[in-house]
């Protein structure tokens, strides 16, 4: 087979393409995580933004009102999450398990109706530009507004996070919330912002599986993919950028096996199809190893409950 | 008075049939086991169209969806059987072993089980479809409507109902055209729309202009309609999904079996069998042909349906050699169940290994 410069920009677009669900997942639960939150419940809110994304956009017939919709049930069922583990005080790591059963189950009963349905076309921006550069314009353009927005949220994440006050107060938030609530910053309230807000970026992951990548509805179509999300957050141990590395690497070997198996490379399909996991694993934990700043990247309340009146 | 006669008459007679109907739907309860959720759109979402047709007939049925293959299929079977239910039809391959055990425990309840070959007690049948005889059209077209010779396939899991379809597909299909090239990739998932449509982007990325499937999601057929190529539906109807891609679609038709069988129940002939039908009785539908398709090519693939439904065209019929170049089935014979239901090797033209 002739590698031509163009089918690299193909396949590059392609890994880029897969990416986006867990960039956008991961960064929403990323600064969850930063408030002290772990919110195991990733895979359920994607879930339910992929039926509700669908589900507007078949009904509404508008892509906008789908695409925020996504968002906006991402942030109902999160609230669930948020009140329960927040205001009720209940366990973090049960109370996610409950959310992504009930996503998984509630999302199978509205989606009853949208099965057999196909998707509209999404609109994807500069496609006019698409061959202008050989290697270069197949990666740039052509794509969709969701996909442009995941490759910056990691960058933005991280200026959010180092930079501004906000992001200040969410890692305080996360790493001592007793120094942070004797500094006046209200606890409770920053947890729920970030709670909210995983829960829209994760609606959002999904609305791009049921909208743009695949644009269909079948149940459990997110396959897993919100617990591939959770696990990098950890594996590039609260590094956005870290995690934008292991999602192109994830999202990359899964294409380049496929590659592999059409061309014919003699290694067994399984240990292939294993391959994407545990590359990500190793290179995440490789390029993370400085204990230190393992340390100082860890929210230290991660997953504890706060009480304001200990 | 006459009247008063006639109307006790007639309404008499409305109540013996209401009460024979309402007998009959007593009687028999029908319970179906699913693998996957009713909302694939594939497998299960096409035995689930069956078990409704089974409704429409009159009949009561139950479902449990989502039954793992494990000691799981064994409790929901039990309790089934237990709850009153006659006849259970048990949809996926690896429900063999619990159903036959459960059968043993439960002799008056009828067990039918899909795909599977083992029949250890009277009361357990077994039914599959001759799938592979859908993909002996399909390899026709494909080899016809090619143009780079590469055509893609994305498989699921390596076990003979995916490795026979393989084979029929290539048979087909070199035989209108010995320049093509089958290139496969496992997906190693029967459905995730995500990996099916990566796995047929990688495909169309290395040339293949017609894409095959043998996973259950839509999601192949909407890559070829983004990438321009060709592709075939999977288990039910995908036109709508990709006006412009799909040529045509193999879809599975339970129905008509289901009903055959639970009235079989209801009227106490129903009988041990090993059931397996293609398109000539129907459980195998090829969809509308697809107007890109020349008329030449329409007319051969209209042909070779009525050959097969009649049986005067098999989709094993010799001489076909394995990929060593060792004979499988001798000129002039064709390959018999037994060689079908075990087959575990590539046919020559097929390129790569099966998975171990």
């Amino acid at each position: 087979m002739i590698i031509d410069i163009n089918f690299v920009g193909l396949i590059i677009a392609s890994i880029m393409a897969s990416a986006v669900p867990l960039i956008l997942a991961s960064c929403g639960e990323l600064i969850t995580e930063r408030s002290g939150v772990l919110n195991l419940g990733v895979e359920g809110m994607m879930i339910i933004g992929a039926i509700s994304g669908f589900a507007l956009m078949t009904v509404t017939g508008s892509l906008i009102i789908a695409v925020f919709g996504a968002m906006l049930a991402g942030v109902l069922i999160s609230t669930i999450f948020a009140f329960l583990t927040q205001t009720l005080i209940t366990n973090h790591v049960a109370t996610g398990l409950a959310l992504t059963i009930f996503g998984i189950g509630i999302s199978a009963m509205i989606g009853k109706n949208f099965v057999g349905i196909p998707g509209k076309e999404f609109p994807v921006l500069f496609e006019g530009l698409k061959d202008t550069i050989p290697l270069i314009s197949p990666i740039l353009f052509g794509h969709s507004i969701v996909f442009y927005f995941a490759f910056a949220l990691p960058f933005i994440t991280s200026y959010f996070l180092k930079k501004t006050k906000i992001g200040l107060i969410v890692r305080a938030v996360g790493d001592s919330p007793e120094s942070a609530s004797n500094q006046g910053i209200n606890v409770r309230i920053v947890r729920y912002a970030c709670i909210l807000y995983g829960g829209a970026m994760c609606g959002l992951a999904g609305a791009y599986l049921s909208m743009i990548y695949t644009p269909q509805w079948i149940e459990n179509m997110t396959g897993g993919r919100g617990w591939i999300a959770l696990a990098l957050v950890v594996f590039s141990t609260w590094n956005p950028i870290k995690i934008l590395i292991g999602a192109m690497i994830f999202g990359g070997l899964t294409i380049i096996q496929f590659h592999m198996q059409a061309i014919g490379v003699r290694i067994p399909v399984q240990f292939l199809t294993a391959l994407p996991y545990i590359v990500t694993i190793i290179v995440l934990v490789v390029i993370s190893r400085d204990s230190r700043k393992i340390r100082l990247s860890t929210p230290s309340s991660l997953g504890k409950s706060f009480h304001k009146d200990n | 008075m006459h009247k008063f006669l006639i109307r006790s008459f007639v309404s008499s007679l409305v109540l013996l049939f209401t009460l024979t109907v309402a007998a009959i739907a007593k009687d028999v309860k029908a319970a179906f086991v699913y693998i996957g959720p009713t909302g694939d759109h594939g497998w299960t979402y096409q035995h689930d169209v069956g078990r409704k047709a089974v409704e429409a007939a009159g009949f009561k049925t139950t479902y449990v969806e989502g039954v793992p293959e494990s000691a799981d299929a064994e409790r929901v079977l039990r309790q089934l059987a237990n709850s009153g239910h006659d006849i259970i039809f048990t949809t996926s391959f690896g429900y063999m072993n619990p159903t036959n055990k459960v059968a043993k425990e439960f002799p008056n309840v009828k067990f039918e089980h899909a795909t599977g070959y083992k029949r250890e007690h009277p009361n357990v049948a077994t039914y599959a479809a001759r799938f592979y005889e859908g993909r002996t059209i399909l390899g026709t077209i494909a080899g016809t409507m090619t143009k780079s010779n590469v055509i893609g396939y994305v498989a699921s899991f390596p076990i003979p109902e995916v490795i026979r379809g393989i084979n029929s597909f290539t048979l087909a299909a070199q035989k209108v055209n010995p320049n093509i090239k089958t290139k496969i990739v496992w997906a190693f998932t029967w459905y995730d729309p995500g990996k099916e449509a990566e796995a047929a982007k990688a495909l169309i990325d290395q040339g293949a202009d017609v894409i095959a499937q043998h996973t259950d999601s839509t999601a192949i057929v909407q890559m070829a309609e983004k990438a321009g190529v060709y592709a075939f539906g999977q288990a039910s109807d995908m036109d709508k999904f990709a006006p412009k891609a799909v040529l045509t679609s193999v879809e599975n038709n339970w129905g008509p079996y289901y009903v055959d069988r639970v009235k079989a129940v209801a009227n106490g002939t129903w009988s041990q069998k090993d059931t397996w039908h293609g398109i000539g009785d129907g459980m195998v539908v090829i969809s509308g042909l697809d107007s890109q398709m020349p008329n030449d090519l329409q007319a051969k693939v209209k042909k070779l349906q009525a050959d097969l439904a009649s049986g005067k065209v098999h989709s094993f019929t010799g001489p076909i050699y394995d990929q060593k170049g060792n004979l499988m089935v001798a000129e002039g014979k064709t390959a018999d169940d037994g060689m079908l239901a075990g087959m575990m090797t590539y046919v020559k033209g097929v390129e790569g290994d099966i998975p171990k």
